[in-house]
């Protein structure tokens, strides 16, 4: 392997003279004071090779010896990752030692010595791609795939695999001859470079199916799909990280990856907190069991900051070859083109626009293009869903990470100051705010399909409705309330029936919290049948006063357990309401 | 300074205003040197050359000055004799007291493995409404001031500081003037606090660059404190703003490229270093804890800019001071005040009603803002309208203005009380559970 010596250093980018050959990208180790670094090779100039740090580099001192290893930033992939925390490196954080993350310690992501129940799906003489299932193991009650080795180049054909039964992961399970005739020891553990996209599956079709979060402005208004991608910008204090969670919390998905990216390290301290106490609402087993952390907070080294969302997304490719549903969570997005940013000044590369490498948007859009639902060799799908997060500077969607962003996520949830100012949560702007899939034919067919052909229509209407009700508003504030027509106070109001009933949901409320989608269906009828009544009203005070009622007792309706006898005690006050109105 | 066997350069080949270069080799990045005296870092390793950044400036320096290198980064000696005690920049008493002995540890030392942490569940109690009621602190939790510069956010804080009931207070002083750290000095001592106390000063008389040591000190002192004496220690910084100056500065003078407004691209990062040693510890070591509170001072209320802008996204909400011209008063301002772990303890440590009646009393206060505004653009106003007018000015005499002093529950009884007294049950808009308790109307 090649070598080098320590030549210079600026921050976390050290220059290295090497005497042979090294690849971009490629992972040296940084020997100093007894610790070696783990960094990054970013630019090669000559015989010096420039290199990310993904520590401190407190003290390191020039002429300190530097390894090479011959391959670029890799994760390493078996069972036994579920419910784990790692840093963006992919180190188990757990068996760290010590309050405190030492310089140079680095640990194993796996568990060599657990015993899986191994169960072949193969055998001798069949022929399999790279990718293809050999067996299945079962983790935290998720069927796992054995796979074939991801790099495996063309057919193979299984010469031997072991009977079900207890391995570990490092145990050869099978022995697959390829096309040349070579043997190739296959055992539970594949290996990937974080940088590069998997495409192990045969197709990408449009996704279709709607993916169930239980938030209603997300669910109802402006739906995400099973291996979607979608966007929450907001500046701070408008509830991204809320809303995040309260989708990781509740998305019917098989695996959830939350990478946190540069953010507060209380944040991730929350889910470890919580989740293993927390339901799956679908399953009813615990929230960690289907959950893995990448928590790379921002006091971490800026650079692993930048490998963590790639660490998380290769993790997530992994389970998706398995026939699963992933939901990958990154907050935020922002902190990680930062850390691209501070790489690329350092290197004095020519800046773009607010300082971010001329390259962001396309890196951006590679990131979201790794997400997506796919059928594999075998015909089976699996999807990875992401939603990024973004943290516009000053609040201002016109810079350069959002609108990078923009031009490739589906779904644009943007939360709003001014309703955050409010106390409106979750504080996604109504009107600003779509999802793509609305329009693609093939999700109307399938909620025509699961829920029924009216339900597309009446949100398409009720949007409608929001944006009246907004411009109304601007009238009423420069009219004043009796310079508009009476009616023009009822179309508000409905409007915000709309906002409380639907879109303001309270995260922190056992129950309201999450909303299943038959409920969901029910509160839409119920508001739609609102919005459809033509009232009589005298002037505009009564229709304050109605509407303040009718939006008091339906609140009371989302509180109540679905179905209890409060519920349907709401629902017929509700009703009955409506039909005596004039 | 230099002792035997020390090598001692005396050839520097660039000087800017912050920087010195020289050749020399066998040196550490972030290694300390003293150029004449003048203490010094390594920013920059190329080979032999060297780049120096001078605390205190470069002025005066000669090419032919003596330059040695300590062999270690910034360090702090830390022990008991901490306590009581005022401290410049480099952790040198300035109170006339003599130097401290202990243990010496680097500064901006490594973070805790978030895995290590514990989940922040314990209220801080200040007694003002707007914080505790509105915006609830939680200890082991970052939270700064956005201030203008002729708020009174610097007594605000010392009125927190004394009733947090901390074990230690840590004051980092950053472009601090004169007269705000003798008020610092003088509240503490009156209030029979000052053995509780440790301070590390800048003032506006000190070179500008020397306040980048003066939060890795606090934090290193507060971690002594919290890791090793199992203490919650409270560390007040102010202000952050001065510091992301000297920041600017110093990048600036290393040619380096600047984001949004002036400053390194490198901000969030430099400043989340500082915020996110705030931590609480589980009892398994000792259950310390490091709460910060911070003061960020913004150029006429901008909050778009680069160093709150940053600072929001790192901190755990913030808090706004505003005088409100209907009771003459400064009050803790409802709107865009924030704490983000107040559900932790919201409810849980306090009164099962706290969020609801909190939520409930905010609206109504916005919906009197709106009233404000139609008063103001000449429309009659509605009855509704009324009520909640005066609704507000009560709430901000009784609640909002930061001289109010009461526990939680009394907080969360008078608010209940106004709402009794101005509004109807449909237009509270509260969970019947909580209603039926507390709802009393004459």
């Amino acid at each position: 392997m090649t070598k080098g010596t320590v030549k210079g250093v600026i921050a976390n980018m050290v220059t290295v003279a090497v005497d042979g050959p090294v690849s971009q990208g490629e992972i040296c180790y940084i020997e100093t004071g007894g610790d070696k670094l783990m960094s990054e090779v970013i630019k090669v100039v000559g015989s010096d090779a420039f290199v990310q740090v993904f520590e401190s580099t407190r003290g390191l001192k020039v002429g300190s010896p530097v390894e090479f290893t011959g391959h670029m930033l890799e994760v390493q992939l078996a069972p036994g990752m579920l419910s784990k925390n790692y840093d963006g490196l992919q180190n188990d954080l757990d068996k760290m030692e010590g309050v405190f993350l030492k310089r140079g310690q680095y640990t194993d992501p796996l568990d060599q010595d657990r015993i899986w129940d191994f169960t072949p799906l193969v055998k001798v003489g069949d022929e399999v791609l790279g990718s293809d299932w050999l067996g299945s193991v079962e983790e935290n009650h998720q069927p796992l795939k054995i796979m074939a080795p991801f790099q495996m180049e063309g057919k193979a054909k299984v010469k031997s695999i072991v009977p079900a039964g207890q391995y570990k992961i490092k145990d050869t399970i099978a022995v697959l001859t390829d096309e040349n005739g070579n043997d190739i020891n296959v055992n539970m553990i594949q290996h990937w470079p974080v940088k590069f996209a998997m495409t192990n599956y045969k197709q990408k079709p449009r996704p279709f199916k709607l993916l169930e979060t239980g938030v209603r402005t997300i669910d109802t208004f402006n739906p995400i799909v099973e291996g979607g991608t979608g966007f929450i910008p907001g500046p701070f204090g408008t509830g991204k990280t809320v809303l995040q969670h309260a989708i990781s919390k509740q998305a019917e998905a098989d695996i959830v990856i939350i990478a946190a990216c540069g953010e507060r390290a209380n944040e991730v301290v929350e889910i470890f907190t919580e989740f293993p106490e927390l339901v799956d609402p679908h399953t009813g087993r615990k929230l960690m069991e289907r959950t893995i952390i990448i928590a790379n907070t921002s006091n971490m080294p800026v650079a692993a900051r930048e490998a963590s969302v790639y660490t998380a997304m290769t993790m997530a490719g992994y389970y998706r070859s398995m026939g699963l549903r992933v939901l990958l969570m990154a907050d935020s997005t922002s902190r990680w083109a930062q850390a691209l940013r501070e790489m690329s000044n350092r290197m004095e590369e020519l800046p773009g626009p607010d300082a971010f490498p001329m390259d962001l948007s396309a890196l951006i859009a590679n990131f979201y293009g790794r997400a997506g639902y796919v059928f594999l060799n075998n015909g089976k799908v699996g999807s990875i869903t992401f939603i990024g997060t973004v943290s516009p500077a000053g609040g201002n969607l016109k810079e350069p990470v959002t609108e990078s962003t923009k031009k490739v996520a589906r779904c644009f949830y943007g939360l709003e100051q001014n309703r955050a100012d409010k106390k409106r949560y979750p504080a996604v702007n109504p009107i600003d705010s779509y999802s793509k899939y609305l329009e693609y034919p093939e999700f109307a067919e399938y909620i025509n399909g699961t829920i029924n052909d009216a339900w597309i229509p009446k949100i398409l209407k009720l949007k409608t409705r929001m944006q009246r009700g907004k411009e109304i508003a601007e009238q009423i504030n420069i009219l004043g309330d009796d310079g508009v027509p009476v009616d023009y106070h009822e179309t508000f109001w409905k409007s915000e029936v709309i906002d409380y009933v639907i879109l303001q949901q309270d995260a922190f409320d056992e129950v309201d919290a999450v909303t299943p989608i038959a409920r969901q269906e029910e509160i839409l009828d119920m508001v739609t049948a609102i919005c459809e009544k033509d009232f009589q009203f005298e002037n505009f005070l009564d229709v304050v006063d109605y509407f303040k009622k009718l939006i008091n007792i339906c609140k009371q309706w989302n509180y109540s357990a679905y179905q209890s006898e409060q519920y349907n005690d709401y629902k017929k006050q509700i009703t009955e309401m409506l039909n005596s109105a004039k | 300074m230099a002792t035997a066997f020390q090598k001692i350069y005396t050839k520097i080949s660039q000087i800017t205003k912050a920087t010195c270069s020289l050749k020399a080799t066998g040196v550490g990045y972030d290694e300390l040197a003293t150029i004449n005296g003048k203490l010094a870092q390594v920013v920059k390793i190329s080979g032999e050359d060297i780049t120096l950044q001078v605390f205190e400036g470069t002025g005066g320096i000669p090419t032919n000055a003596e330059v040695v290198f300590l062999g270690k980064a910034p360090t702090l000696k830390v022990s008991e004799q901490l306590s009581g005690r005022f401290f410049n920049a480099y952790g040198h008493p300035i109170d006339g007291g003599p130097e401290i002995e202990g243990k010496e540890i680097e500064i901006g030392g490594p973070s805790v493995n978030p895995v290590r942490r514990k989940q922040p569940s314990e209220l801080i109690a200040t007694g003002i409404a707007g914080i505790d009621l509105n915006n609830t602190l939680v200890s082991g939790q970052k939270i700064p001031f956005f201030a203008d510069p002729d708020q009174p956010f610097n007594e605000v804080m010392a009125m927190v500081a004394l009733r947090a009931k901390a074990d230690k207070i840590i004051l980092g002083g950053m472009g601090m003037t004169n007269d705000d750290y003798y008020f610092f000095r003088n509240t503490f001592s009156n209030a029979g606090a000052l053995d509780r106390i440790i301070a590390f000063m800048n003032t506006t008389e000190d070179p500008a660059v020397e306040r980048l040591l003066v939060p890795d000190m606090t934090l290193a002192a507060a971690e002594y404190f919290a890791v090793e004496k199992h203490e919650k220690v409270l560390v007040l910084l102010t202000d952050m703003t001065s510091y992301a100056d000297s920041l600017s500065i110093v990048s600036n003078r290393m040619d380096q490229i600047p984001s949004k407004d002036s400053m390194p691209g490198s901000l969030y990062s430099d400043l989340a270093k500082i915020y996110e040693k705030a931590v609480q510890f589980p009892e398994e070591v000792g259950g310390g804890s490091i709460t910060i509170i911070a003061v960020t001072t913004l150029s006429g209320g901008d909050i778009t800019h680069a160093v709150p802008d940053n600072t929001g996204y790192i901190t755990e909400g913030q808090l706004y001071l505003r005088r409100d011209s209907d009771i003459g008063k400064v009050i803790v301002d409802p709107f865009r005040s924030l704490s983000r772990l107040k559900q932790l303890v919201a409810g849980k440590k306090t009164r099962k009603d706290h969020s609801q009646v909190m939520n409930a009393a905010i609206r109504l206060y916005a919906d009197a803002a709106n009233a404000k505004t139609k008063l103001e653009n000449g429309f009659d106003l509605t009855d509704y309208d009324n009520r909640c007018l005066d609704f507000a000015k009560e709430y901000a005499d009784k609640i909002l203005a930061i001289d109010v002093d009461l526990d939680t529950t009394e907080m969360l009884d008078v608010t209940w009380t106004l709402f009794c007294k101005f509004f109807s049950l449909e237009e509270v808009n509260i969970k019947k559970e909580f209603t039926d308790i507390y709802w009393k109307k004459e």
